[in-house]
């Protein structure tokens, strides 16, 4: 019994981590219509800054998210503003730009991977900041895991409240159902994408900087959680935040199910649902 | 136009690529070693490149399985290399491409647009996966060791796959199913009215391009000596052969051709030069493609034709 609690627990735990990766993704994706390979390298900025900050000048990474977020959100509105923004003008239909898009975003990709394998390494990297054991109802669990899924799910929650009271979060909407005609009502469609773009990518650092905190770090880890991020948005449907979070917590039980079974084959079910997916029910949970 | 200057145009594009083709042959014999293992590497990115041009150009399915079938072929090739002749390991790595591609064909290409794109990368993945999974679980070690052979043999079957893929790509491209497959990429909906049965005729083309990626797969195994999942399945072997394309060009055969032989060995030069910097360069060079080549190499020479002769129109 405490073995299924702790499982599933642990599942809820890697859940709550890529819920918040997908969130981003599925922001960039849903509302800027580009599937942003490069996801996974502000992830791992995110985490390799985090870590930085905490070896070499001591400074607790829960606070820097104060470096981390703006940083990261700056860097990917500056990218949407001059890359993406000229894509968009460039290539003459929808299905191009998205394939264009995508390319580019391969090209980030490599280009950020790069620079951070000059600065930071290869070698992988870890440090311990509040491992304490926890014993929650007989399962026994890391505080920083608690402390990840807290931020997961505060930060979900307040992007929730932003996209839907503000006026802002009205125009993210408009310019994710109908770019054209959000424009035509007024809406500044190239701030409302960058905007977008920025905060996905601020999202990604912030998970990164929590990723730091529970596994090992290093400058090749972003490709696994893009891929883990793209898989959790089409499980939850492309654009939709509680989709994101209801896959995302499916994917990390699932995970921490088959890990307890054999760990060399939790990437394989991942795959393996990801493919079967696409094939059933391409649109995901809560796709319309 | 009339039709004794195309067909004399004909004629020249048929000796043009025979010489070509002898002068190819001749180089293991002119050259020393090193030219022929750098000619024989752009030949198996312009098999790749051109493979993937058959499907994904007329179509506009942006395929990221390339990978897959180029993993299978060494796969096949590492697994019967050492039990059967390398004529027919060749082929069996092109047919295994084959089967998969029919079998990953038939239950996606309902996929549209970015899904499928989606669908092919993660299909790498799970290969990869599954392979290191098998590996570790039942032989208990990864990768696999092959027998060498000679450079001379590798060029040369490479030199023939290229020879033999370009044929049918021509085939293809002068023939209806061609002209079917550029209507799918056009309106896929009207296609299947005008009577072209669009998902056989995608499925098949899909598969007849994953053989030649199969069998480069599977002698490029030998060239290597050892392989292991990750070395099989590297998900750059999926971008490399777009971005060739995209670079040379996708509107005529020549331009994947040309793209894939300039990029290449450019990119022997950047491994060589600066092994450090080489992503960050591959990037670059990219995103400079994608936002001021959006037609490639072929666009940009043809742009220099016609304000050429717009010139000679002016002085006379």
């Amino acid at each position: 019994m405490v073995t299924i609690l702790n499982i599933l627990i642990a599942g809820l735990l890697l859940g709550g981590l890529y819920a918040l990766i997908a969130v981003g993704l599925s922001l960039q994706y849903g509302v800027a219509r580009v599937l942003n390979i490069s996801h996974g390298e502000f992830i791992m900025l995110g985490a390799l800054i985090a870590w930085t900050s905490y070896t070499v000048f001591g400074l607790n990474p829960l606070a820097s998210i104060a470096i981390i977020g703006p940083l990261t959100f700056i860097l990917g509105f500056i990218i949407h503003r001059t890359l993406f923004k000229r894509l968009l003008t460039t290539s003459g239909s929808p299905g191009v730009f998205e394939s264009n898009s995508m390319l580019a975003s391969f090209a980030i990709y490599f280009i950020i991977q790069n620079i951070a394998s000059i600065i930071w390494g290869t070698e992988t990297r870890g440090y311990s900041y509040l491992r304490v054991p926890l014993k929650v109802t007989g399962a026994v669990l890391g505080a920083n895991r608690l402390v990840t899924l807290g931020f997961a799910l505060a930060i979900g929650l307040t992007f929730y409240l932003f996209v839907t009271s503000t006026r802002t979060g009205k125009a993210i909407r408009a310019a994710a159902q109908d770019p054209a005609t959000a424009g035509l009502m007024g809406v500044n469609i190239d701030r409302v994408l960058a905007l977008c773009f920025g905060l996905g990518a601020a999202m990604a650092g912030i998970a990164g900087m929590l990723i730091s905190m529970c596994y090992p770090v290093r400058t090749v880890m972003g490709l696994e959680y893009t891929i883990i991020a793209i898989i959790v948005v089409v499980l939850g449907g492309l654009g939709s935040i509680p989709g994101s979070f209801i896959g995302g917590f499916i994917l990390g039980i699932i995970g921490s199910v088959v890990t307890h079974i054999d760990p060399g084959l939790s990437l394989v079910a991942y795959y393996l649902i990801f493919v079967l997916l696409l094939l059933v029910r391409p649109t995901g949970i809560m796709g319309r | 136009m009339n039709p004794a200057r195309v067909d004399l145009r004909k004629a020249w594009i048929a000796v043009l690529g025979l010489v070509v083709v002898l002068l190819l042959a001749a180089v293991p014999y002119a050259l020393p070693g090193y030219t022929v293992v750098l000619v024989y590497t752009i030949l198996m990115y312009i098999i790749l490149t051109v493979s993937w041009v058959i499907f994904s150009a007329p179509t506009g399915y942006i395929s990221l399985a390339p990978a897959a079938f180029f993993g299978v072929g060494v796969y096949a090739s590492a697994v019967l290399g050492m039990k059967l002749p390398l004529p027919v390991v060749i082929c069996l790595g092109g047919l295994a491409s084959f089967c998969l591609a029919l079998l990953v064909g038939a239950l996606t290409l309902r996929l549209t647009g970015i899904y499928f794109s989606i669908f092919t990368f993660g299909l790498v993945e799970l290969i990869k996966h599954s392979v290191l999974w098998y590996e570790l679980k039942f032989t208990g070690t990864r990768g696999r060791f092959l027998i060498p052979v000679g450079n001379n043999t590798i060029y040369y079957v490479m030199l023939a796959i290229l020879v033999t893929l370009l044929v049918t790509a021509y085939l293809i491209r002068r023939s209806r199913y061609g002209l079917a497959l550029q209507s799918i990429g056009e309106d896929e909906e009207a296609a299947a009215h005008t009577g072209v049965n669009v998902t056989l005729l995608k499925v098949i083309t899909f598969a007849v391009s994953a053989v030649f990626m199969g069998a480069a797969g599977a002698i490029w195994a030998i060239r290597l000596t050892y392989i292991d999942p990750y070395i099989a399945f590297d998900p750059l072997n999926s971008f490399t052969p777009v971005l060739m394309a995209i670079f040379g060009g996708t509107g005529q055969l020549c331009g994947p051709i040309l793209g894939a032989t300039v990029f290449s060995y450019v990119r022997e030069i950047l491994i060589t030069k600066f092994p450090y910097y080489y992503m960050l360069l591959m990037g670059i060079m990219l995103l400079a493609v994608i936002l001021y080549l959006p037609n490639g190499l072929v666009g940009l020479i043809q742009q220099w034709q016609k304000r050429a002769s717009e010139g000679q129109h002016v002085d006379t």
